[in-house]
């Protein structure tokens, strides 16, 4: 091991030892039988907690990067002045776009922007908080370690070590504080993904982590769309007006996705270019179409692995099948907040079903 | 054996001049400036922390991860000490073998009057849903992890045979990754054995001792009590080097004698089952009804021959510290030899001679409990006070049988890396023993446990003791410059 060459060598040598005495059609057996053994352990299943562990694991990771992008979001906007869109509304906003405004309500204190912030990064009591999700993460990443690889594990390890040593050195609330903790789950996440992306085979355990982390994108983009659409705009205030060419921007800068629209679109902030940005466009990788591309493609690929296409697979090319052909124009007929809602439904199914489907 | 001669090192011997093992390693160090050694400590913390390597400690609230303190010295053990040492352990466990086949088999060391047969019978550790019954290959201890001591230049003796469920054969590998890390230079100096191959004899191992009725390749698990024990960090590390699955009691479970895992494509049978979950947590249909870890009815597709567990059942009864005491005679009953390595001697005090001897001089000597481990439960007389000097006396009085004594031993030191330098600290070695169908295997080394404190001996993980590596090389190297 220490010296390369000196390995290089022993092994070419040996290979020619076998040549020489004619023991190769042996060797070639050995070499079958041992690729074909290799093969059967490629193919062997994964337990279903496993499955299960690895599919929460993603979603708590996408949350946390969300979480800390909505955040980010809604502090920009807080700092405008209200005629730029500054209101008190964003606070409810994010809280509602992170499906955690019934348990903040819970807590009895009133909604502020410290108060809300403190909910959804380090609180405790929300069992959707950051702090949560990492702690989650990681507490499934140890039930799974076999599963992942060195990358992704020390990823969760080193973020989750970091939380717990700026929890414990947290004193009251400061902006700056805040802004490095967000940049920090950001990087959190991007280590994450990076790792798993270029370090894990290619098989159950990756597609069941991509399919947890594209499910819950998908919640993730449309819930957001939905508080856009029906609390931050106040009544008197025009559609289209400056109030809410600001409050699209920061909606598109919490997905990373303000100049990606001004590369797709070329024009000013339109709420149905948004909108479309956000469901319809398949080169946008938060877009409702976009996950459900991957999700039915990772659904796919665990049918062909397992040998059977089932409910779960179905519900997702349904779903994948109705984006295809929707145009802006029906959803905004339709209304988007109905839409939305019963997007987020069938999501929710889709989670169901692979449970089911998988035996978690 | 004299508790009372003077300390001895295994860099500095007793006399104070370098052993030849540790030649090059003291002339690193005295080439090394102080603040390398502290550097590489701060690094090694911060690998060890990144990786995860943490046990669990009960009952501390705080911090219920903890890492076990690393010190970055190796300890060295030369070629020639290692392979008698490597026989000494091979025999030794292949005598374990035959007596656990034998005891719940026909007994016939009972019979010879070599052993008690209360000692047996009466024991925690005697599983009678075993008697009568063999082991697949009739292999028992499957891992055994051996506790040995030195004292001097001259030898090894056997503190502990740990036939059931001994753990710490993960730092073994990872503090050899870490050291590699972070000292290549040492390494490329010393020649140093390999035992980077231990997860492949392992498997190589279970694998052997498959059922004759498994069908096709065998599927092997790892089954932990789950993440809150302990040594969980042991065993998912050790099922991610073998390849296999880590499983808890609720992903198996048993129909028709037969075993098998929930996977997301339906039930898959499952072979041989390396359990590091204690006898008693195995089967709530056979041994504890109320714990929730382990597998209704694995017992019964153990009993009928349809899966093997690594380690047998009921191998407690031969690694109790009651037992211990007769293994010179076990060796010598089974395999007609002489044991090559020594047990410390050791005064039985259900024996009355023996127990005057040991009251009259507790306070040089340990006394250990027959079922304890993990250093509870037992007294180091020339540190203990006057006060549990006397409550052990009481004890002793109650119950004899319940315990052993020893001469308090001089156990070796070990320099170690302090803030202030290098320091000797007492070490103990476990190294880790194979045994399969296809003989018995040790890979060069094993876990070197330190007492970090000065001058303490007890080097447990759970009571603050840390660890090392551990070098066997080659005696060539050692008269070169």
């Amino acid at each position: 091991m220490l010296d390369g060459n000196h390995t290089l060598d022993d092994f070419e040598r040996r290979s020619l030892d076998l040549e020489a005495a004619s023991t190769l059609p042996a060797a070639l057996a050995t070499i079958r039988r041992d690729l074909s053994r290799e093969r059967a352990q490629t193919e062997r299943p994964m337990l279903s907690s496993t499955a299960d562990n690895l599919y929460w694991l993603a979603r708590y990771m996408e949350r946390a990067d969300f979480l800390a992008r909505a955040i980010e979001a809604s502090r920009r906007l807080a700092a405008l002045p209200k005629a730029y869109g500054g209101a008190d509304t964003e606070w409810e906003s994010v809280l509602l776009s992170s499906g955690a405004a019934v348990a903040f309500e819970q807590t009895g204190k009133p909604v502020t922007e410290a108060n809300v912030i403190e909910f959804l990064t380090f609180s405790r009591e929300n069992p959707s908080s950051i702090r949560n999700c990492l702690e989650s993460a990681r507490t499934n990443a140890r039930a799974v370690r076999t599963a992942l690889t060195v990358e992704m594990w020390e990823a969760i390890n080193c973020a989750y070590l970091e939380l717990k040593a700026m929890e414990a050195r947290r004193g009251a609330y400061s902006a700056d504080e805040l802004g490095r903790f967000l940049e920090f789950v950001k990087q959190t996440s991007l280590t994450y993904d990076g790792g798993a992306y270029r370090t894990m085979l290619r098989n159950d355990a990756y597609w069941f982590s991509r399919v947890g982390l594209f499910i819950e994108r998908a919640d993730n983009t449309a819930r957001l769309l939905d508080v856009k659409y029906h609390v931050l705009l106040p009544e008197k205030e025009v559609v289209g007006g400056s109030l809410d060419y600001f409050q699209w921007a920061a909606i598109l800068r919490a997905v990373s996705a303000h100049t990606a629209y001004h590369w797709v679109y070329r024009t000013s902030m339109k709420p149905w270019l948004v909108a479309d940005l956000l469901i319809l466009r398949p080169e946008m990788p938060r877009s409702l179409i976009s996950c459900y591309e991957s999700i039915v493609r990772n659904l796919d690929n665990l049918a062909r692995a397992h040998g059977r296409q089932g409910a779960a697979q179905r519900q997702a090319r349904s779903i994948y099948g109705k984006l295809e052909t929707l145009t802006m124009e029906s959803v905004f007929q339709g209304g988007l907040h109905e839409f939305v809602q019963s997007f987020i439904g069938e999501n929710n199914r889709l989670g169901a079903l692979i449970s089911e489907q998988y035996l978690f | 054996m004299d508790h009372r001669v003077t300390q001895f090192d295994e860099m500095r011997g007793a006399d104070g001049v370098i052993r030849a093992p540790y030649q090059k390693l003291s002339q690193w160090l005295a080439g090394t400036p102080p603040e390398l050694l502290a550097s590489r400590r701060e690094q090694a913390e911060l690998l060890f922390r990144r990786i995860g390597i943490t046990f669990a400690v009960y009952g501390a609230q705080e911090a219920t991860e903890r890492l076990i303190p690393f010190d970055i010295l190796p300890r060295i053990i030369a070629r020639s000490e290692w392979s008698a040492l490597e026989k000494g352990l091979a025999q030794r466990v292949t005598a374990l073998n035959l007596f656990l086949k034998d005891i719940y088999g026909k007994g016939d060391i009972l019979r010879a009057g070599k052993v008690p047969s209360e000692l047996i019978y009466g024991n925690p550790g005697y599983c009678p849903e075993m008697a009568g019954r063999r082991a697949p290959h009739d292999v028992y201890v499957h891992i055994a992890g051996v506790d040995i001591v030195r004292t001097d230049d001259h030898g090894f003796y056997v503190l502990e045979d740990n036939a059931r469920t001994p753990s710490g054969v993960s730092y073994m590998l990872e503090n050899r990754e870490v050291m590699m890390r972070l000292f290549p230079d040492l390494f490329a100096m010393h020649r140093v054995a390999p035992i980077e191959d231990y997860p492949d004899e392992l498997l190589a191992t279970l694998r052997s001792v498959a059922p004759p009725k498994a069908p096709g390749e065998p599927t092997i698990t790892l089954m932990t009590p789950g993440q809150y024990n302990s040594a969980y960090y042991e065993h998912s590390f050790l099922a991610d080097k073998l390849g296999v699955e880590l499983v808890e009691g609720r992903d198996l479970f048993v129909k028709d004698d037969v075993v098998y895992m929930r996977t997301t494509e339906g039930p898959r049978r499952v072979d041989v089952i390396y359990r590091r979950i204690d006898d008693d947590f195995l089967d709530p249909l056979t041994f504890r009804p109320d714990s929730a870890l382990g597998v209704a009815g694995l017992i019964g597709a153990y009993h009928a021959g349809n899966v093997t567990l690594a380690n047998a059942v009921g191998t407690g009864v031969a690694d109790d510290k009651a037992m211990y005491t007769y293994m010179p005679d076990i060796i010598r009953f089974y395999l007609g030899e002489e044991p090559l390595l020594q047990n410390v001697p050791t005064w039985r005090c259900r024996e009355p001679e023996a127990l005057s001897h040991v009251l009259d001089h507790l306070e040089e000597l340990v006394v250990k409990e027959v079922n304890g481990s993990g250093g509870y439960g037992m007294l180091v007389g020339p540190h203990a006070s006057r006060a549990q000097v006397e409550e052990f006396r009481a004890k002793l009085k109650a119950r004899p049988d319940n315990f052993i004594a020893q001469p308090t031993l001089a156990l070796s030191t070990c320099p170690i890396s302090v803030a202030q330098g290098v320091a000797p600290r007492h070490v103990d070695l476990r190294p880790f023993v194979l045994s399969g169908a296809n003989g018995v295997r040790v890979v060069p080394g094993g876990l070197t446990r330190v007492a970090m404190t000065e001058k303490s001996l007890v080097v447990n993980s759970s009571q603050g003791g840390g660890t090392k590596d551990t070098w066997v090389i080659d005696d060539a190297i050692l008269g070169q410059a």
